[in-house]
């Protein structure tokens, strides 16, 4: 137990060394997707090499921005929203 | 020799006995019934058991075949590791109720005809109440009674459109629903309340954050995932369910980004994930509904393992919002990696159990040339590594360190999650083994390198989206509203508003009655009251006057 806790705070010592790994290997799966040839092609986007890595990062800066602002429109609400329905008796 | 026990029978003739157990008889009794119900669950072997006739009815309480027997292998799984993970509770209603809700939801999926399964659909919602209601606080109380009503309104649907069906095909078999009209969409609707399909879903993300830690775990597992099994076997092919299941993968998706919650993001993502086999079921091609199947199986096993891990955290820190939380890594470095091994199987990553069965939904929508549902369901998938893979852990184990020192969680909850964690790494790496238990045989390679690299590719650099936008993806201090907010807030104010238009109308009428009366006293009084025209004494001149008139006209009209 000790020793993972340990080796845990050694890998976020190092965070910034484990981040450039982490780039050059996604930079690579993005190479790799451009050289090899796709298996086969249903759609438009199957023959775009990195579609995967680009789909990827739009999804999830979409769903962060599209929802945030939906909860800052409408679905936001104070923690004690619903707690005059709850009665301590 | 007895031919055929009903495991649901041993679960719940066990479960009678732990109110008279306790230390460590209890603990061993525990781990025995669940054992048992287990080993009779893997020697169970296609047929048709149990059948009777009942007020005319032919019913079957034990229909085994291969589908039935995906889904009760993993709920026989789950609730052994259940039970451990439960090991340290002293509370013995939780442990009945969770047995006994074992049990109604092995019912469900073994009922071969309509009536058994009403019979344990109803008993899974008595049941698991109680694993909400034994938090024992005035807000899981609340929960739990509107857990209850919405389960009591989906019950009587379901047993509205047992008794149409039986009316018009005269069978209560429970096989494909073939009929149209008023029976197919009200067992339809039923299925989709269990299944927590928008918009009849909220009571699901509203209740499962306030049970107990360890009845999560069995809720977590069995409600939505029966009504999975229920939708396969009865509605395969629904089109409107691609569409629902595809909505449903990214609602909650949105809603995981807003939660703070931490077993709220994951009651989230529960409906997100069965939302893509609610879309398989309704592809109904061989590859969806095996995938739908598979899903499930894998879900169950890894959504357990992250509501185990994030109960963990609440059970050591008392703590169960991302606002409160972080740092915990140092301190619960086994719970931090065990839910990470979690967090890579829902996120479907490559090795990780998700990656074999969610890539298999995925593919059915591409191979059945469906490209907005396609694009939506990989969407979905960004998003639950967004938030389950990176946003809970990072906030509650990495990030700011929020000053929490918590012990490990203990033994008996570490175990139950490494059994779960070791069967998402299996079945990620050795996927033949849950493809050979499928309903059909699978024609599905997931570990192709074209699959393989896409994955990759979209789940890390949704990964680089998240730390990019770090700063506006935690939790915040609020929370958010639902379509739960139509019956606890809507209702209230339809409730409020309908109160204050009766008292405005009664007082309107109050006013118009008194104004009217008052104004009807004033003009009698006027006439008949003291000095009113009418009430004066007249002098006796004017009556001789008067019949001097009267004659006067007489003598004119009269005589003639």
């Amino acid at each position: 137990m000790k020793a993972l806790s340990e080796l845990l705070q050694f890998m976020v010592r190092h965070g910034r060394t484990l981040t450039w790994i982490m780039l050059v290997i996604m930079a690579g799966l993005v190479i790799a997707d451009l050289l090899i040839e796709p298996a086969y092609i249903r759609y438009p986007w199957d023959g775009i090499g990195g579609f995967g890595a680009l789909y990827g990062f739009i999804s999830c800066v979409l769903i962060i921005v599209v929802s945030k602002a939906l909860g800052y429109a409408f679905l936001y609400k104070p923690e004690d929203y619903y707690d005059d329905e709850i009665r301590d008796d | 020799m007895i031919e055929w026990i009903h495991p649901s029978l041993v679960l719940i003739v066990g479960s009678l006995l732990l109110p008279f157990l306790n230390g460590r008889a209890r603990q061993a009794w525990m781990l025995i019934v669940p054992g048992i119900t287990l080993a009779l669950i893997l020697n169970l072997t296609p047929g048709e058991y149990g059948q009777f006739s009942f007020l005319g009815l032919d019913l079957t309480v034990g229909r085994v075949d291969q589908l039935a027997l995906v889904f009760a292998y993993v709920f026989g799984i789950i609730l052994v590791i259940g039970a451990i993970y439960a090991l340290h509770v002293g509370d013995w209603i939780q442990h009945v109720a969770g047995f006994c809700y074992g049990a109604s939801a092995l019912g469900v999926v073994l009922a071969g005809d309509l009536v058994t399964l009403y019979v344990f659909w109803e008993l899974m919602v008595i049941t698991s109440v109680w694993l909400i209601w034994r938090r024992k606080n005035p807000v899981s109380f609340a929960a739990g009674m509107r857990y209850l009503m919405v389960h009591a309104v989906g019950g009587v649907l379901l047993l509205a459109g047992v008794v149409i069906y039986y009316q018009t095909t005269g069978s209560v078999s429970f096989d494909q629903i073939e009929i149209g009209g008023p029976a197919f969409y009200l067992i339809l609707i039923a299925f989709m309340i269990n299944a927590a399909v928008p918009p009849l879903h909220a009571w699901l993300a509203d209740a499962y954050p306030e049970a107990t830690i360890t009845g999560a775990i069995f809720l977590s597992a069995l409600t939505t995932k029966t009504a999975v099994y229920t939708l396969i076997r009865g509605y395969p092919g629904t089109e409107i369910l691609v569409w629902l299941g595809a909505i449903m993968a990214l609602y909650g998706v949105v809603y995981a980004v807003l939660a703070n919650d931490i077993r709220r993001l994951l009651a989230y993502h529960i409906i997100s994930q069965v939302g893509y086999m609610v879309a398989g079921v309704g592809m109904g091609t061989i590859l969806a509904l095996n995938g739908a199947a598979s899903h499930a199986f894998t879900h169950i096993l890894y959504k357990s393992l992250l509501f185990m891990g994030a109960g963990a955290v609440i059970y050591m820190t008392g703590k169960s919002k991302l606002t409160e939380l972080g740092g915990l890594y140092k301190y619960m470095p086994l719970t931090f990696i065990l839910y990470m091994i979690g967090g890579f199987s829902i996120s479907a990553f490559p090795l990780f159990s998700g990656f074999v069965s969610k890539t298999m939904v995925v593919e059915a929508a591409a191979a059945d040339y469906r490209p907005v549902i396609f694009l939506m369901l990989l969407c979905a998938s960004a998003g639950t590594f967004l938030h389950t893979g990176l946003k809970l852990p990072w906030f509650t184990f990495m990030g700011k360190d929020s000053g929490l020192r918590p012990k490990e969680a203990p033994a008996n909850m570490l175990i139950a999650m490494g059994i779960a964690a070791f069967l998402c790494i299996f079945i990620g790496v050795y996927p033949a083994a849950l493809y050979a238990i499928l309903p059909d045989p699978v024609d599905y390679n997931a570990y192709t390198i074209g699959h393989v690299l896409k994955e990759l590719q979209l789940l890390l650099f949704t990964g680089l989206g998240f730390f990019i936008l770090l700063k506006h993806v935690g939790g915040e201090a609020k929370i958010s509203a639902d379509t739960d907010w139509f019956y606890r807030a809507g209702g209230k104010r339809l409730v409020a508003t309908l109160r204050n238009g009766v008292v405005a109308t009664n007082r309107g009428i109050g006013n118009l009655f008194q104004v009217t009366w008052s104004r009807y006293v004033a003009w009698i009084s006027q006439r008949y009251g003291k000095g009113g025209r009418l009430s004066r004494s007249w002098p006796t001149g004017t009556m001789a006057l008067w019949a001097a008139i009267l004659l006067a006209v007489l003598l004119v009209f009269g005589v003639r």
